[in-house]
C-alpha cells in the first residue's frame, strides 16, 4: 500500500514536470534566441543554449526600434481596459448575483448571445461604427472595444465570486447598521478580492496581446500595440528572429509582473471560516 | 430592550403563501421561542422582523412603532444566525465593535463595549483572532458578542444552535438562558429544537405551515397542546395517538377502541355520542400493568435503553406505540406487555384534530 502510494505520487509528480516542461519549452525558445547573437542564430544547428551570449538585440529594440511607444500604448491599454471592465463587471456581477429585477433573464441570454460570434465577422462593421468617431487609430477605440467585448465574460465571472459569498454576512452588517452599498462596499468586496485578482488579470491578458482590432483599428505605429508592433519586425524579405524575440520577452515582464502582484489574492481562501458550511 | 407587536401579519412569496396572518404580542423582556418544523415559516416571521424580508401585509411594531419600511439598520436590532456569519476579514474584536464603528460610536465607548462584552462570553483571549482560527462554539460566541456590544432593542435568534454539536448545544443553551437573565433582553428566538425551545422560553409559539399553532408557556403547551401538531410536536419521544370513538354514560365518559376496549376518561367532552376522535397520551405516561378490563396487550418490537430511562417500542395492534419508563424491570419485558392508560393522562382531540373541550360528567349526554 504504502509502496504504491510512492510509485502514484511519483509518477503524479512525473506527469507535472512533463507537462510543465511541455508549457514553458516555447517560453524558453524564446528566451534562447532572443540572446543568441546573430551570426549564431543559423550556424550553430539546434543547440539548447548559444555557445556566446549577448544582449545586443534587446539594445537594439529598446533604443532604435519603435517598440517603447508600443509598449506604452499596451500599457495604457491593456491597464485602461481591466480597471473599467473590473469596475464594472463588479457592479453588474453584484446585480446578478443579488437581485431580482424584471428583464434580468433576458440581459444574461443577450449577454452569452454576445459571445457567440466569431470576431472577425464583427470587424469591418466595428470599423465603419468608430471611423465617423473618430475612434479608429486611437487607444481610446481600442479600449471602448475591448471593455465591450470583455464584459460579458467579467460578469460571469464576477458574479460566480459573488455567488460564493454568503448573503447571511451582508443581511449581518445591514442588521449591525450598514447600508446595502455599505454592506457591499465593506463586507463583500475585501472578500472578494481574490475574484477581482482574477478578473484583472484575465482582461489584462487578454487586452495585452489581443491582436485582430488593433491591427484592423490602427495604421501607423504611434498608437500601435505590442503585437502589431511585433509585426514591423518581419519585413518582406527576412524576419528579424533575435530583436522579435527579445521584444517579445520584454513583453511578457509586465504580464509577469502583474500576475506576480495579485497571485496572493488568487490563492487566497478569504471565505474560509465565514460560514460553517 | 422593548416589546414587538405582530399584528396579521402575512407573507407571500410570489404566489405561494408562507405566513397566513400571524398575531404576536411580545412583551419587553419576554423570551419567545418559535418553534415548528422546517418550512413552517418561522425563519421568515423572524426575517421579517429583521427587516430582511418584505412584509406582504400587516404590521410590525417595535416598542409601538411601526417598522414595516424601515431599513434593518433602522430597527436597532441584533440577530445572531445560524451560519453565525462573521466577517472573515476581520478579527473578533472587529466583528464585534463593527455596527458601533459604523454608527461613528465613540473610541472609547467601543473599546469598553467590546471588552465588556468579551468578558461576559470569555473571548478576551481570542479578540485579535480570525473566525476561521476559531471553533464552532467560539464563533458561536462571537455571534452573539457581536450582537450584545450594540444593545439594541431586542436579540433575534435563527437556529443559533443548530451547526453545533451535542454537547455543545447544551452548554450553549444554558449560557444563552444566562445571557438573557443578565441582560433581560427582549429576545425572539427560532429552533425546530423542542428541547430547546422547553428550556429556554418564557412563552413558546409553535407554528405549522404558516399558522401558529399555539402559544403559550412550555408547560402549557406539554400539558395541553391545543391540536394534534402541537401534542406531536412537543414532547421526545413523541405523543402516542389511537384513533377511537366518544362514548358517554352516566356519569362515566370513555372512549372505544376499534378493538372494543374501553379507555375510562376523567371527564365529559362537548362532544356527539359516538364521535370519532383521537386519544392521546405521551409514552412516559403509559403505565406496565397487569392484564385489567381496561388494559392493552402491546406486542414488544424493540427496547431502546438510553440510560436514564427505557423507550420501548411497541405494536399496539399493528401500530407503533412507545412507552418511556424508568423501571429498568421493562429490559427483559417479553415478547408481550400489557399497558394502561391513567385518566388524568390522556388527551382528547375532535375529529378536526383540536383539543376537545371538557365538560362536566353529571350532566349525561351532550
Amino acid at each position: 500500500m504504502n509502496r504504491y502510494s510512492i510509485f502514484g505520487t511519483a509518477l503524479h509528480r512525473l506527469a507535472i514536470l512533463c507537462y510543465v516542461v511541455f508549457a514553458l519549452f516555447p517560453l524558453f525558445w524564446l528566451l534562447k534566441v532572443s540572446v543568441t547573437p546573430n551570426d549564431l542564430l543559423y550556424s550553430e544547428g539546434v543547440r539548447m543554449w548559444p555557445s556566446r551570449m549577448s544582449f545586443e538585440h534587446f539594445r537594439f529594440v529598446l533604443a532604435h526600434s519603435a517598440f517603447p511607444v508600443f509598449f506604452r500604448n499596451s500599457m495604457i491599454v491593456a491597464g485602461a481596459t481591466a480597471v473599467i471592465v473590473t469596475l464594472l463587471a463588479s457592479l453588474s456581477g453584484y446585480a446578478l448575483s443579488r437581485f431580482t429585477f424584471r428583464g434580468k433573464y433576458w440581459l444574461v441570454a443577450l449577454m452569452l448571445l454576445t459571445q457567440m460570434f466569431p470576431l472577425v465577422m464583427l470587424v469591418a462593421p466595428i470599423f465603419k461604427m468608430l471611423s465617423p468617431l473618430g475612434l479608429t487609430n486611437s487607444l481610446t477605440g481600442l479600449v471602448v472595444v475591448y471593455t465591450a467585448f470583455n464584459i460579458p465574460f467579467a460578469t460571469f465571472l464576477m458574479q460566480s465570486f459573488f455567488d460564493g459569498i454568503p448573503k447571511e454576512l451582508e443581511e449581518a452588517a445591514k442588521i449591525d447598521g450598514a447600508t446595502q452599498f455599505m454592506a457591499f462596499r465593506q463586507i463583500v468586496l475585501p472578500l472578494t478580492l481574490p475574484g477581482i485578482a482574477a478578473t484583472l488579470g484575465f482582461v489584462f491578458t487578454a487586452a495585452w496581446s489581443e491582436l485582430l482590432f488593433a491591427l484592423m483599428l490602427i495604421s501607423g505605429n504611434s498608437a500601435a500595440t505590442f503585437p502589431v508592433g511585433l509585426l514591423t519586425f518581419v519585413s518582406k524579405f527576412s524576419v528579424d528572429f533575435g530583436q522579435m524575440m527579445a521584444a517579445g520577452v520584454l513583453a511578457l515582464i509586465p504580464a509577469c509582473l502583474f500576475f506576480l502582484f495579485i497571485q496572493r489574492y488568487l490563492v487566497q481562501g478569504l471565505t474560509a471560516g465565514a460560514v460553517k458550511g | 430592550m422593548a416589546s414587538i407587536d405582530i399584528r396579521n401579519v402575512r407573507k407571500n412569496f410570489g404566489i405561494v403563501s408562507v405566513l397566513h396572518g400571524v398575531d404576536l404580542a411580545i412583551k419587553n423582556g419576554e423570551f419567545v421561542v418559535l418553534v415548528g418544523p422546517s418550512g413552517c415559516g418561522k425563519s421568515t416571521l423572524l426575517r421579517m422582523i429583521a427587516g430582511l424580508e418584505e412584509v406582504t401585509e400587516g404590521e410590525i411594531r417595535i416598542d409601538g412603532m411601526r417598522v414595516n419600511e424601515r431599513a434593518p439598520k433602522d430597527r436597532d436590532i441584533a440577530m445572531v444566525f445560524q451560519s453565525y456569519a462573521l466577517y472573515p476579514h476581520m478579527n473578533v474584536a472587529e466583528n464585534m465593535s463593527y455596527g458601533l464603528r459604523i454608527r461613528k460610536a465613540a473610541h472609547e465607548k467601543i473599546t469598553a463595549a467590546v471588552s465588556n462584552a468579551a468578558r461576559k462570553l470569555e473571548l478576551q483571549p481570542l479578540l485579535a483572532r480570525r473566525p476561521k482560527a476559531l471553533s464552532g462554539g467560539q464563533r458561536q460566541r462571537v455571534a452573539m458578542g457581536r450582537a450584545i456590544v450594540r444593545q439594541p432593542k431586542a436579540f433575534l435568534f435563527d437556529e443559533p444552535l443548530s451547526n453545533l454539536d451535542a454537547r455543545l448545544r447544551e452548554q450553549m443553551r444554558a449560557e444563552i438562558k444566562k445571557l438573557h437573565r443578565d441582560l433581560g433582553a427582549t429576545s425572539i428566538y427560532v429552533t425546530h429544537d423542542q428541547i430547546e425551545a422547553m428550556t429556554l422560553a418564557d412563552r413558546i409559539v409553535a407554528m405549522h405551515e404558516g399558522v401558529v399553532q399555539q402559544v403559550g408557556s412550555p408547560l402549557e403547551l406539554y400539558d395541553r397542546p391545543a391540536n394534534l401538531f402541537v401534542a406531536g410536536f412537543i414532547g421526545s419521544p413523541a405523543m402516542n395517538f389511537l384513533s377511537a370513538r366518544y362514548e358517554v354514560g352516566a356519569g362515566t365518559a370513555g372512549a372505544r377502541l376499534p378493538d372494543g376496549t374501553l379507555i375510562g376518561l376523567s371527564s365529559g367532552y362537548q362532544l356527539e355520542e359516538g364521535a370519532a376522535v383521537t386519544l392521546g397520551i405521551r409514552p412516559e405516561h403509559v403505565e406496565m400493568s397487569p392484564a385489567s378490563e381496561s388494559s392493552l396487550r402491546a406486542t414488544v418490537d424493540l427496547i431502546e435503553p438510553t440510560g436514564f430511562g427505557i423507550i420501548l417500542h411497541l405494536g399496539l395492534h399493528g401500530l407503533p406505540f412507545n412507552v418511556f419508563t424508568l423501571d429498568r424491570a421493562a429490559l427483559t419485558a417479553g415478547p408481550t406487555v400489557t399497558v394502561a392508560f391513567p385518566p388524568q393522562h390522556l388527551h382528547l382531540f375532535d375529529e378536526t384534530g383540536k383539543r376537545a373541550l371538557e365538560s362536566s360528567l353529571q350532566k349525561g349526554k351532550g
